[in-house]
This record gives structure tokens, C-alpha cells and sequence, in this order.
């Protein structure tokens, strides 16, 4: 069996006395995508935040290719190279223009010099479809272009695994399409990703395998078709029901999860 | 018939007037009572003014043409000149010594934070004077044989940016702390250390929130140099309030105090406006 890209073993995470992972173990190959999905509050971006060390796990271990980031003595700069990550407010630094949100961590991170960053950070930009929008400024894009550019920024870094973290989910509708097209992009080109996501229809068709959790654990996973398509837990199926008809649920009298994460 | 007060619970049929009964003013009028009252009180107040003050004495005082004429050119060449060197001085010295303070609060390391907020309390507590006589006196007692560099200039540098630091650090804290969380957690997963993304990502972002209120810090040291008139200047070292006051004393006439105060108005009342305009356009871009 090939080396997983990304392994967790065991992996727990509290905050306070909220202990919002319980024990995760999970295993992603090389060129696979996997979405994570599952109700708010069920730690799937704390699983996520936690493969980068964003959160610094309370219990457990994250290799990521074959690296295990959770060692103390390990660079974790230099790890963290290797993966990017895609945030739901997408983070692009306001101060500088879309080229120099790709070129800045290129140049300081990955010391190369201006015209190789320059060339880097246009090659990308075009991948997204955004070249026309080198020299603006974030705050005057759209959030889908804001967000494309930031998935830009996280490849011209080189990385080989892509973490998503809701990346559609501060979007209006109609923009969310654009950020989806290039996600299918880098999965078609083989690139290994951890995609959490409330968009099943991308799950559906794009994802190798689906990931769900709830409370903290995860419930089950399979084959896409498997996991939304014919649900074997009753969880699960809760789950899917509510999100994929919001307009026939009823009223829970303990609807409130709490402890969301973010 | 129902309807005679607002208390009652809507049972007034449609087409029937409520009567509106007149309860005293209305309020177009009380407007204008409480304007024309707050108008009488002022015009009365300058009015008081002018006929008690004795106008001849306060020109003589005041305002002698010919006494503030010799002033020039030396208040700008001289007094203006050294005004603004102590200030700019001052701030630099301070914004240096403010950022490491600031830096120092925000430290994972408890003994630095510690320092920082000591260091805050004390500065921003004391009267700016009482600096001024520290580093004039105290320092030299209490070091004997030590030397501030840059003499007059150093003390002043020194002084000023003490005092100034405490207020900075706080200031640059909370620019810092104003940065979205997300920048640092996007420059981390980008591959940058905490201190290069703080470099790199963060400190720029917190200039640009904190420029305006470090600008009206300028504006504050700016008055405060005048306090270098309790350190002992030589005659090439005096700045506008010394040199205003030198005047006055050999004078027995106060106008050169007046055209001092203007000399300050002259650079402080623009720099407000343009605290003013940063504000105003940052508040802009947070929109």
C-alpha cells in the first residue's frame, strides 16, 4: 500500500473543557479528494485547521507526506510549504495588490527571486481565470474572485496537498460556481485535497470520498454515491435531509449545537 | 365616544377625527424657544466681554506691531525650527522605543509583558514635566560622567520619546490587535514564521489603522517640546516657547508670547486637519 498523503491517528481536540474532536482517524491518498461534511459544530474545520497545526491537537498525531507534523522538534514552517490552505473569508492581505498577494509569501517564504515570483504569480493567476486582475486591489473583486485569487496565492506556493476550509460557504449563490470550477480544475489535474463543504452537488461529483462527522467523530464515510446517495446511519441521513430540503424540516427542541468552532 | 387620549387601544373608527389638543408648545415651537435662548446667552456673553475687557491695555499687551516684528526672522529660523527638531526627535525616538514596547505587550513571554506594562503605566502616570527634569537632572546625578549624546538635542530626544512611547505602544497594540486574525493564520499556512509574518503582513497593516492617531501624537509632542524650557538652553537651542518668553521678560511686553502661540497654531492647526482627513478616509476604507 502507497504511503497516505495526509494520516491522522487518534487525533483529539478540546477547547477548554469542549472536546470537539474525539478521536479521528482518517487517511487520504495521494491524488484523492475527500469532502468532510457534517452540522456545524461537528469539528470538521477544527480537523482540518489541525492538518496544517493551526490548532495544535490536544491528543494524537497528523503525518502529512509521511512527515509527522505533530513532532515537536519538526519545522513547522517549512511543512506548511507543502500544504495549502483555502479559508471561508479567504484572508488575501488588503494592503497589497493581487500580484503581490502571490508574490510576497513566494519571495519571503520561498526566497525566489522577482522575476521568478512574477512569473509564478501570472502562470496561477491565469489558472483561476483571473489575469485581467493582476494589478487590483482584493477589496475591489468579488468574493469569488477574491477567493480564486487566494487559492492562486496558496498554489504558487508549490503545495502538495490543498486543505479547503468552506471556501464557497461566504459567497452569494451565484458566484459560488466560479470558486467550484477551479477546485474540479486542480482535482481533474490530480491534486490531493481535503474539501469541507456544505455543497453536495461538488461532493457528489467531484469528491472520491465523503467524509461524515458529527459530534466530534466521524460517522461514516465511503464513495460519495454511497454516503449521500443511500445513507447507512440514521445520522447521516438526519443530516443530509435537513440540508438538502431545509424547507421540510421540522423544529428540534435541542436544535442548538453548541460549540462551534470558528 | 373613545378617542380623547392616545392610551386608548385603537378604538377609533376610521373617518372620526382624533382631536389633537394642544398641550402646551408644539415642538417647531420649542425648537425655537430653546434656540433663540442658547443664542441670547452668547451674544450676551460676548457682549459682557468686550465692554469689561479694556481694550487699549490688551493691545499694548498684545498686540505691538513693531515688538513682534523683531521677532522675525530668528522665531522662524531659530525658534520654529528648533521646535520642530525636538519634536521630530522626539518621535522618532518614540515610535522606535513605542514599537518594541508594543511587541514586548504582546509577547508569549510573560516577563516581557510584564516590563511592557510597567513601563505603560509609569509613562503614560507621570506629568511630561517631571521627565523633562528627570533626564535634565536625575540622570546626570545619578550617572555621573555620562553623557546623553547629542547634548540639548539627545536630552529632548530622550525625554520626549519616553513619554511618547508609553502612548505609542498602546496605540500600536491596538493596530495590531485590530488586524483580522485570518491575516495571521493565511501568512502561517503560507509558510511564514510568527516574527516574519508579523514583519511582513501584520505591522504594515496596523501602520496604516494607527496613522491617524500617531499623527495627532505629533501633534501633542509638539506642544510638549516647549517643556525643554525647564532643561537649561543655550540661546542657539531655544525652540518657540523659550524664546517667546525670553522676549516677553526683556520686553515687559507679552506679545511675543502671542506671536509664539501663533508660530505653534501655524503648524498644529494643519496637522490637525490632516489627522482629520485620515480619519475620516479610514473610516472610508473599513466601510
Amino acid at each position: 500500500m502507497t504511503r497516505p498523503e495526509i494520516q491522522t491517528k487518534d487525533l483529539h481536540k478540546s477547547f477548554g473543557d469542549n472536546e470537539v474532536l474525539r478521536g479521528i482517524d482518517l487517511e487520504i491518498g495521494r491524488g484523492e479528494v475527500v469532502c468532510v461534511i457534517g452540522p456545524s459544530g461537528s469539528g470538521k474545520s477544527t480537523l482540518l485547521r489541525c492538518v496544517n497545526l493551526l490548532e495544535e491537537p490536544t491528543k494524537g498525531q497528523v503525518f502529512v507526506g509521511g512527515t509527522e507534523i505533530t513532532d515537536p522538534d519538526v519545522d513547522i514552517d517549512a511543512v506548511r510549504r507543502r500544504i495549502g490552505m483555502v479559508f471561508q473569508q479567504f484572508n488575501l492581505f488588503p494592503h497589497l495588490t493581487v500580484t503581490e498577494n502571490l508574490t510576497l509569501p513566494q519571495r519571503r517564504v520561498l526566497k525566489r527571486d522577482k522575476a521568478e515570483a512574477a512569473r509564478v504569480a501570472a502562470e496561477n493567476l491565469a489558472r483561476v481565470g483571473l489575469a485581467e486582475k493582476a494589478d487590483a486591489y482584493p477589496s475591489s473583486l468579488s468574493g469569488g474572485q477574491q477567493q480564486r485569487v487566494a487559492i492562486a496565492r496558496a498554489l504558487a506556493m508549490g503545495p502538495e496537498v490543498m486543505l479547503f476550509d468552506e471556501p464557497t460557504s461566504a459567497l452569494d449563490p451565484e458566484l459560488v460556481g466560479d470558486v467550484l470550477a477551479v477546485m474540479r480544475m486542480l482535482a481533474d489535474e490530480g491534486m490531493t485535497m481535503m474539501v469541507v463543504t456544505h455543497e453536495m452537488t461538488f461532493a457528489r461529483e467531484v469528491a472520491d470520498r465523503v467524509v461524515f462527522m458529527d459530534g466530534g467523530v466521524i460517522v461514516e464515510q465511503g464513495a460519495p454515491d454511497q454516503v449521500i446517495g443511500s445513507p447507512s446511519h440514521e445520522r447521516t441521513r438526519h443530516f443530509l435531509s435537513r440540508l438538502l430540503d431545509p424547507a421540510r424540516a421540522e423544529v428540534e427542541e435541542t436544535a442548538d449545537r453548541a460549540g462551534k468552532t470558528e | 365616544m373613545t378617542g380623547t387620549g392616545t392610551s386608548d387601544t385603537g378604538t377609533s373608527e376610521p373617518g372620526t377625527q382624533v382631536p389633537v389638543r394642544k398641550q402646551g408648545l408644539t415642538r417647531r415651537q420649542k425648537t425655537a424657544v430653546s434656540r433663540g435662548v442658547q443664542y441670547a446667552v452668547f451674544v450676551a456673553a460676548v457682549a459682557a466681554l468686550a465692554v469689561t475687557a479694556d481694550w487699549d491695555r490688551l493691545q499694548n499687551q498684545f498686540a505691538q506691531a513693531d515688538l513682534a516684528e523683531r521677532m522675525f526672522p530668528e522665531i522662524i529660523t531659530l525658534a520654529l525650527k528648533n521646535t520642530v527638531l525636538y519634536t521630530v526627535s522626539g518621535f522618532v525616538f518614540g515610535l522606535v522605543l513605542g514599537m518594541v514596547v508594543a511587541l514586548m505587550r504582546l509577547s508569549s513571554v510573560g516577563p516581557y509583558r510584564w516590563v511592557a506594562g510597567i513601563y505603560i503605566e509609569i509613562f503614560r502616570g507621570l506629568p511630561a514635566l517631571l521627565i523633562f527634569i528627570f533626564v535634565g537632572v536625575a540622570v546626570p546625578l545619578a550617572f555621573p560622567g555620562t553623557e546623553i549624546p547629542g547634548g540639548t538635542y539627545g536630552k529632548v530626544a530622550l525625554a520626549l520619546g519616553l513619554v511618547s512611547a508609553a502612548y505609542m505602544a498602546e496605540t500600536i497594540r491596538a493596530g495590531i490587535q485590530a488586524v483580522p486574525k485570518g491575516q495571521m493564520e493565511a501568512a502561517r499556512s503560507l509558510g511564514f514564521s510568527h516574527a516574519r509574518a508579523m514583519v511582513s503582513i501584520i505591522i504594515p497593516q496596523a501602520f496604516r489603522i494607527v496613522i491617524p492617531p500617531l499623527t495627532n501624537e505629533l501633534v501633542l509632542l509638539f506642544k510638549d517640546s516647549s517643556l525643554v524650557l525647564f532643561l537649561g538652553v543655550t540661546l542657539e537651542e531655544r525652540e518657540l516657547a523659550k524664546f517667546g518668553r525670553d522676549l516677553a521678560s526683556q520686553t515687559a511686553n507679552s506679545t511675543p508670547i502671542l506671536v509664539a502661540g501663533l508660530c505653534y497654531l501655524l503648524v498644529t492647526v494643519p496637522l490637525g486637519f490632516v489627522v482629520r482627513r485620515l480619519e475620516a478616509k479610514a473610516g472610508e476604507a473599513t466601510k
